[in-house]
């Protein structure tokens, strides 16, 4: 069954409603529709995370003591390797555009679904087979992968790590490359080719305009990762030597295309979030967002430099070219700075009403300024020579990662749960939960700048007492399981509004956006009637005509637009 | 989409100006290379784009305040469900075991690939079924 | 038998010099506190360097915190006085406010400027932490392995192999300048000794050459800081700084020994 849908601001005509097709799980299984394969992502993430995150536990309470025998040593490192890769290649990424994104594109731009409805359906499976590849690992004889989420050459070949585990590490990411791939394919072609009339560029909703942008620095990082990945495989099943010395390879090239796929990667996990909030901070301050434009091209700023910096992670190589990267890698602060001053401008002068949306992002502000900061430092090559592979740099990639995916995430899961479920969720288990992580994450990773900076590597997995590692490792750990205790209350949040629902209205939040003039949750081809769109915010136009950004309809051309 | 041109072909030349300053102050050829086909993937789709703005009138989600006339028409053709996906996802599976245990699920792994791959095409050639 | 040879080689990485930093870091501490007081040098909890480079990348450090918390303290000062100052007080709709060009330029240009500031400080220290001296006083060849290092000391052919379950000294002269060349055996390690604020990788395939000007006499703990597999945590090295006299009879020593 297709529908042919047609363009247009009233399309109410359209029979977009009859529930024809098929039931059950067979439906499941063979939808295309944007909203139903967003949710998919979504949970499955969300478990993915919580899976990932239990292996933090494992990890921290390994490091709550000294010469600790908890796990093994080579237990603990296939942990921090599938704990690393399970969030960065199938939480952090997913849930934002294979998630929120797939969800939310084609509300915010009043299209009926994505551009290609197969391609997402397909993305989803091969995300979802390629995590369930990932954690196979575990129950192969040799143990999972245990080289680190970067899997360097050397180590990474089949001499130094043998067995099926790696390869499992290798095939899991490339099905998930391919499965980002097309959802950045689908991403671009959405915003560029089904916009709503009257949706020019500059009225696009900030998240939308952000995973554009994310769709771009895929199509720019993904395939090189792919492609670095078959080489591996070839290396280590072919006889190839594209990694290794003796056949006249090179294991710094690893690197260098990793680190090409991998820094513009942490601006693809970190841009939808920042877009997120960017549409919390306006609805939850009753204001316009601060300088639109400015952060337009800020984001734009932050897509370019990130693939002139990856070899910031390779300073200590000795092989790099130290100013070039640096300058770059300094230079991206700017445009970073940019949004943080702008998210503050959105508040100022606003009538706060701090929801969980809200407090969850102000969390994030703080998290991601105190991540950003000390990346500067890492910036600095002598800084960094003095860091490399300390605590000192897990404290900072985790309060940037934790910063957006964590806190921006659950700021924008709370903000767009009554659409998605058409259920609200529980405020005050919300806020219990961020305080909880809160508190609960500066507890963990503060420490461990200071760990870092007293000198403990990362990746080991025993320290000696009198390396003086004990206490700072303590209260990280303590922090680790209270954050932990903020996800059980997550769960129980979860449980209480599906065993007893609250429903939710439209529009809960007096949104912005054009997802929040349907109905939550809404109809399968998401809109009986597209509101005009002369601004950036029509839903808040149709609502609030007083107080409009755009030209406000007359009566008889509204009434037009109904009639027709 | 003389906007969506521009911003393409602004991403291509910014990547071109760092690849130069790159190439010539490092000599580094892998980096080079890499930041070369980021200015393609640039400059190519950005002057498909700006060839089409150039031949048709503004679109309506170009369009500032477009008449209702301007803004009915045909968006597209989509599809509410389909197994194919679903099957190829599988297939794809299936490959990626073989490629780490060497197996006869290699086999199984491309029957479903190709099978869903010409399904999906007759179905799209038929303008979709269930 | 292993678990006592790691107490060994640690408690000798913590004596006096660490104890002195350890005294520093809390000393450290309470100038943080009072950092706005005139003519005092915080740490942050960062090692002051013993060697020239090192300490030359504190200094940088310590610029760079001092930057982090005065931009830190603006960022968080603006972002405290909103959430307190404009908070919900009644349904009315506030100023629809869109943008404010002069205040966009200016936290546009001020953290450019900022930025300008610290590559400047960057390439300067950097510069000094990477220079070669082209007539170094000893030459030292280092080789990392899965899990230890080799000390190669060319001029008196001097070698010092370590283990897992014997940790290697590398032995330096104060106030000299050792060059040092870094290989490594398999795969990637990191050389990394935290008191002198530096590291680097050794490379399989890859030479990397740096020079160390210890500044003060002591023993540091050396560790391996680039994951390199099972063993990773226990690649644990110490290095002794002795005055040039000590160092001149411990090379006459161990001319042409083998020590592992
Ligand atoms: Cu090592």
């Amino acid at each position: 069954m297709t529908l042919l849908e047609q363009k247009g601001e009233a399309s109410a005509h359209l029979p977009v409603e009859h529930h024809q097709g098929p039931t059950g799980y067979y439906r499941w299984l063979s939808s295309t529709d944007h909203k139903v394969i967003g949710k998919n992502y979504m949970y499955t993430s969300l478990v993915f995370m919580l899976i990932a995150g239990l292996m933090a536990m494992l990890i921290r309470t390994q490091l709550a003591s000294p010469n600790s025998t908890f796990v093994s040593q080579q237990t603990y490192n296939e942990l921090f390797t599938i704990h690393g890769s399970m969030m960065l290649y199938l939480f952090a990424g997913p849930f934002a555009f294979g998630g929120f994104a797939n969800y939310l594109i084609p509300l915010q731009i009043g299209a009926p679904d994505m551009a290609f409805p197969r391609l997402n359906a397909l993305s989803y499976w091969l995300y979802l087979t390629g995590g369930i590849t990932m954690l196979l690992g575990f129950f192969t004889a040799s143990g999972a992968a245990a080289f680190g989420w970067v899997g360097y050459a050397p180590l990474s070949s089949s001499t130094n790590s043998p067995g099926a585990g790696p390869d499992l590490w290798i095939v899991s990411i490339a099905l998930v490359g391919f499965s980002g791939i097309f959802t950045g394919v689908n991403l671009v072609t959405t915003i560029f080719y089904l916009r709503a009339p009257g949706m020019t560029m500059f009225r696009m909703p900030i998240f939308t305009w952000n995973m554009l942008v994310t769709g771009l620095l895929i199509l720019i990082a993904f395939p090189v990762l792919t492609a670095a990945l078959i080489m591996l495989y070839a290396d280590r099943h072919f006889g190839t030597h594209v990694y290794s010395v003796k056949g006249g390879g090179s294991p710094v090239l690893w690197q260098n295309l990793f680190w090409f796929f991998g820094h513009p990667e942490v601006y693809i996990l970190a841009l939808p979030f920042f877009g997120m909030v960017s549409e919390i901070f306006p609805v939850f301050s009753k204001k316009p967002i601060f300088g639109y434009k400015g952060l337009v091209f800020a984001t734009l700023a932050i897509a370019g430099l990130s693939t002139g910096v990856w070899a910031h992670h390779m300073f200590t190589t000795g092989t790099v070219l130290l100013p070039f990267f640096s300058a770059l890698s300094l230079l991206i602060a700017v445009p970073t700075g940019i949004k943080i001053f702008t998210w503050i401008g959105t508040m100022w002068g606003g009538q706060l009403d701090f929801k969980a949306p809200l407090t969850w992002a102000v969390g994030f502000i703080v998290a991601f300024t105190m991540g950003g900061i000390t990346g500067v430092f890492l910036a600095s090559p002598p800084i960094d020579f003095a860091t490399h592979d300390t605590y000192f740099v897990v404290a900072h990639f985790h309060q940037v990662l934790f910063g957006t995916t964590i806190f921006a995430g659950f700021a924008g899961f709370f903000f767009w749960f009554p659409k998605l479920t058409g259920r609200m969720y529980r405020e005050k288990l919300a806020k219990l939960q961020f305080w909880l992580v809160f508190i609960g994450f500066n507890l963990t990773f503060l420490p461990q700048y200071l760990l870092g900076l007293r000198g403990m590597p990362r990746r080991i997995a025993v320290y000696a007492t009198t390396d003086h590692f004990t206490f700072l490792n303590r209260l990280s750990t303590a922090g680790a399981y209270l954050t932990a205790i903020g996800f059980v209350v997550f769960l129980v949040n979860m449980w209480v509004s599906w065993r007893s629902p609250i429903k939710a209205p439209d529009n809960p939040w007096d949104g912005h956006a054009l997802e929040w003039a349907t109905s939550s949750p809404p109809p399968s081809h998401n809109f009986h009637k597209v509101p005009p769109i002369r601004s950036n915010r029509p839903t808040w136009d149709m609502n609030h005509p007083e107080h409009a950004d755009g030209r406000v309809m007359t009566a008889a051309e509204l009434s037009r637009e109904v009639l027709d | 989409m003389k906007f969506e041109h521009k911003l393409y072909l602004g991403l291509g030349v910014f990547f071109a100006v760092i690849v130069a300053i790159y190439w010539f102050w490092s000599g580094e050829s892998g980096g080079s290379t890499l930041i070369l086909a980021s200015a393609l993937l640039g400059l190519v789709p950005g002057a498909y784009l700006g060839w089409w703005a150039m031949r048709m009138k503004p679109r309506p989600e170009d369009l500032e305040d477009p008449t209702s006339e301007e803004s009915t028409g045909v968006v597209g053709a989509f599809p509410t469900y389909t197994i194919w996906p679903f099957v190829m996802g599988m297939g794809a599976f299936m490959i990626g075991l073989a490629m780490v245990f060497g197996s006869w699920t290699l086999v199984i792994g491309f029957a479903f690939a190709i099978s869903a791959a010409i399904s999906v095409t007759l179905e799209s050639k038929r303008g979709g079924a269930v | 038998m292993k678990r006592s040879t790691i107490k060994t080689a640690r408690a000798e990485g913590n004596s006096p010099a660490s104890r002195r930093v350890r005294w520093g870091a809390k000393l450290a501490g309470l100038a943080v506190g009072s950092v706005a007081l005139a003519g005092c040098s915080p740490a942050f909890g960062a090692y002051r360097g013993a060697t020239t480079q090192g300490r030359s990348t504190f200094h940088l450090f310590q610029g760079f915190a001092i930057t982090a918390i005065f931009v830190g303290g603006i960022t968080f000062g603006l972002l405290f006085f909103v959430l307190l100052r404009y908070r919900k007080k009644s349904d009315a709709i506030p100023k629809q406010r869109h943008s404010n060009v002069k205040i966009e330029i200016l936290y546009t240009v001020i953290p450019i400027l900022i930025v300008v500031g610290l590559f400047f400080f960057t390439v300067k220290v950097e510069n000094k932490v990477d220079a070669l001296n082209p007539s170094p006083n000893v030459k030292v060849t280092v080789t990392a392995f899965q899990w230890g290092w080799k000390f190669y000391y060319p001029a008196t052919n001097t070698t010092v192999i370590g283990s897992i379950k014997h940790y290697p000294q590398l032995v330096l002269p104060e106030g000299e300048t050792t060059a040092i060349t870094l290989v490594s055996q398999d795969v990637v390690h990191g050389f990394y000794i935290p008191a002198f604020n530096f590291s680097r990788y050794a490379l399989p395939g890859f030479v990397n050459h740096f020079d160390f000007t210890p500044t003060s006499a002591g023993t540091y703990i050396g560790r391996c800081s680039q994951l390199c597999g099972l063993y990773h945590s226990e690649m644990l090295f110490s290095v002794k700084v002795l005055s040039a006299q000590q160092f001149q009879s411990w090379t006459s020593s161990q001319a042409g020994k083998v020590t592992a």
